[in-house]
């Protein structure tokens, strides 16, 4: 039999499982052509941008070109003991190269990252410099100021020899390459980025946690009520969903500032006095109720869907076979939810962890978090390179949470509206 | 949700702290939209009820700051909505054609690596707002497209596709396909087919990510503070830079004007959402 059906021809004389299968690669490649202009347009304006991000992190040239010299006569150094006359003769004719161009400025604060006191002696040296005569740089290098004999300068210069580094990661993480090469943390005091990792994994987590409290008890009303009532109800949900995040970020700003209307309310019960109005906006409270009040349709949304598919026949079955309330809803309806529960809470998670307006606009010092950081580093300081190498990190950690969700819920169930 | 005659007391009170949490929630939601509204009509300068407001005197209210929104001296309202609502148009137009198409293909079932694309698809909605715009923002400054309007509408493209994606390929899930194969054995061409037969059956998802498409363009701040000039300023950066500076009545205006905005557009997706569903009931 095998052979016969093998044997069937189609129309044109071609065997049939044959032209089956060019029909089916023709398909193949019709649907990708479909998909092909997006992919592509998001391959070039975004999938390598952020690799070039990559690249920016890691790329440390700057310095490694503006000393060439310097670094080529280095090369034989054993960095134990202050540099020979050749080292200070290379770095004396590149930074000569570098004050006629006016590029000094740029060389001193990217040294002065590596080590205090850079920018100084580089400003006498580039005064002094002129009125130098030929031969014998050490010497008059080291007259200009003492920290010129000293060896740890120069072995900072040429910590930063390589093209490529990875120090930006490691200041992201509070840590340096230390003057003997190891990896150290930096002073306790001085660990601003560690807690900035803390207290938005703290708020992201705390606020995933809020949201799913609040929004267990609404889903399942939603789920329950009969449609007419639960229709009007959803507009309470998908309101706040449609409105744009700056005005809901901005009455948040009106409820919450000190003569707003939750201090009034909480003055006119009497929990405290008039003049002692606690101060709920500029810090870590304001970022937490406005980023619950804002998410909470995103959990709400997707817990609601799930609710919705579940027969309440089951919970009276439940019952009927002797459980209370109660244990009918821990043993039945619960563990049916859990798809819900965990798509919401990814979401709400995901999105949480890279909040930037709102922590921005009602967050002040103390309410920041990881993603405020990288805006200050790419609008104040300039240090893109920090930028992308923090961004990075978020982003490593946004997207293994992401690959948890697909496991889990799969993106082509995410449900919107 | 009456509860039955015979219930026991104690789960009498259960479900009635039960209804009782779940208005609070609800409060919670929904009421700090509310107190735009009647701040946004002050009379005075400042950001709280007065006390007049407190005994509704009519003196106490006006429309100045909606009089100010519009015809305010130096006013950068104008120049803001002109441009928000021209980058908004031409960002869904973008996201709903590369949108649709990727949709229907992925929705064949012949299309190769499905969940990877849809996953990489996907993904500008997913990595935090912050990151896509520090690497656009480093890809429009490259190719010179900085500060220009073109730049701010390829940008929102990206961030508004997998919005249509999602809504189209949701849509498509329940779509007929022997309709399509009865409108070929006709002798219908497959361009032919599309408009005339696939389009109107998914237009309501179309149209509701195209809805989704507009609102994330509209509403879009953190990639447009990277990549605006001061020729490209929209209503998020304006209300953005008002929030940050001082909070001015003139803003609570704006956002009424945005609530009132974000209804319609509920709406609007709500009608449509239950129109889709009564299609796809009958195509089934």
């Amino acid at each position: 039999m095998s052979k016969e059906t093998k044997q069937i021809l189609s129309t044109d004389g071609i065997p049939l499982e044959e032209s089956l299968k060019k029909a089916e690669k023709k398909n193949k490649i019709k649907a990708f052509l479909l998909v092909c202009p997006l992919l592509l347009f998001l391959i070039i304006t975004y999938v390598f941008p952020i690799g070039e991000m990559l690249f920016r992190s890691v790329d440390d040239k700057m310095v490694t070109n503006m000393l060439p010299k310097t670094y080529k006569a280095m090369e034989n150094w054993d960095g134990k003991d202050l540099p020979e006359e050749d080292v200070f003769k290379a770095f004396y004719l590149d930074y000569k190269i570098l004050v006629e161009e006016k590029r000094h400025g740029k060389l001193a604060t990217q040294l002065n990252y590596e080590k205090n006191g850079f920018k100084s002696i580089l400003k006498k040296l580039a005064r002094k410099q002129k009125k130098f005569e030929e031969g014998n740089y050490k010497d008059q290098i080291t007259k200009v100021h003492k920290r010129w004999g000293q060896v740890d300068y120069w072995r900072a210069i040429k910590r930063r020899a390589p093209a490529y580094t990875y120090s930006k990661y490691l200041k992201g993480v509070d840590m340096y390459e230390n003057e003997d090469g190891k990896i150290v943390q930096v002073p306790e005091n001085r660990r601003i980025h560690k807690l900035l990792w803390m207290r938005t994994l703290n708020i992201a987590l705390g606020v995933t946690i809020l949201c799913f409290f609040m929004a267990y008890p609404i889903a399942h009303l939603l789920a329950t009520l009969p449609m007419k009532y639960s229709n009007l109800l959803m507009i309470c949900v998908l309101l706040p969903f449609w409105t744009s995040l700056l005005v809901r970020t901005a009455s948040w700003m009106i409820l919450l500032q000190q003569q707003g209307i939750v201090n009034d309310f909480i003055v006119w019960i009497g929990l405290v006095s008039d003049d002692n109005r606690p101060e709920m906006m500029y810090n870590k409270t304001g970022t937490f109720v406005a980023m619950t009040q804002i998410l909470l349709p995103f959990m709400v949304l997707p817990l609601y869907s799930v609710m919705k598919t579940i027969s309440p026949s089951l919970m009276r079955a439940g019952k009927s076979l002797g459980a209370t309330p109660a244990i009918a809803f821990f043993k039945v309806y619960f563990p049916l939810t859990i798809p819900g529960i965990g798509a919401g809470c990814l979401l709400v998670f995901i999105l949480a962890i890279g909040y930037y307006i709102t922590p921005a606009l009602v967050g002040g010092a103390s309410g920041t978090l990881i993603s405020n950081q990288i805006a200050y580093h790419m609008k104040e300081t300039l240090d893109w390179s920090f930028a992308s190498a923090m961004g990075l990190m978020l982003l490593a950690g946004v997207l293994a949470i992401y690959w948890l969700y697909n496991k889990l819920v799969g993106v082509d169930n995410i449900k919107l509206g | 949700m009456a509860l039955p005659k015979y219930t026991e007391p104690h789960y009498r009170i259960w479900h009635y702290i039960y209804l009782f949490i779940c208005a609070c929630v609800f409060f919670f939601l929904i009421a700090p939209l509310f107190v735009i509204f009647p701040l946004s009509f002050n009379a005075e300068e400042f950001l709280v009820f007065s006390d007049g407001m407190k005994r509704l005197d009519p003196d106490a209210f006006s429309l100045r700051w909606y009089h100010d929104m519009v015809y305010g001296t130096k006013n950068p309202w104008g120049l803001a909505a002109k441009n928000s609502i021209i980058i908004a148009f031409f960002a869904t137009i973008g996201s709903v054609i590369l949108g649709t198409l990727a949709a229907l293909g992925l929705s064949s079932r012949y299309m190769p690596f499905k969940g990877l694309i849809m996953a990489a698809l996907i993904s500008p909605m997913i990595v935090p707002l912050i990151i896509s715009g520090v690497a656009i923002f480093f890809f429009m400054a490259k190719v010179g497209l900085a500060a220009t309007h073109l730049g701010i509408i390829l940008a929102h493209i990206i961030l508004g596709t997998p919005f249509v994606v999602i809504t189209v390929t949701a849509t498509l899930s329940g779509f007929d396909h022997s309709v399509t194969r009865a409108a070929a054995s006709l002798g219908s061409n497959p361009v032919n087919t599309f408009m005339k037969i696939t389009l109107p059956l998914i237009l309501p998802g179309v149209i509701s990510g195209a809805l989704f498409a507009f609102v994330t363009s509209f509403d879009e701040v953190v990639v447009v503070l990277f990549l605006a000039g001061l020729d490209n300023t929209t209503i998020p950066i304006q209300m953005w830079t008002g929030l940050r500076e001082q909070l001015s009545p003139t803003i609570l205006a704006v956002a009424t004007c945005l609530i009132l905005l974000s209804t319609l557009i509920l709406l609007t997706a709500e009608l449509l959402r239950r129109r889709s569903e009564r299609i796809r009931g009958i195509s089934r």
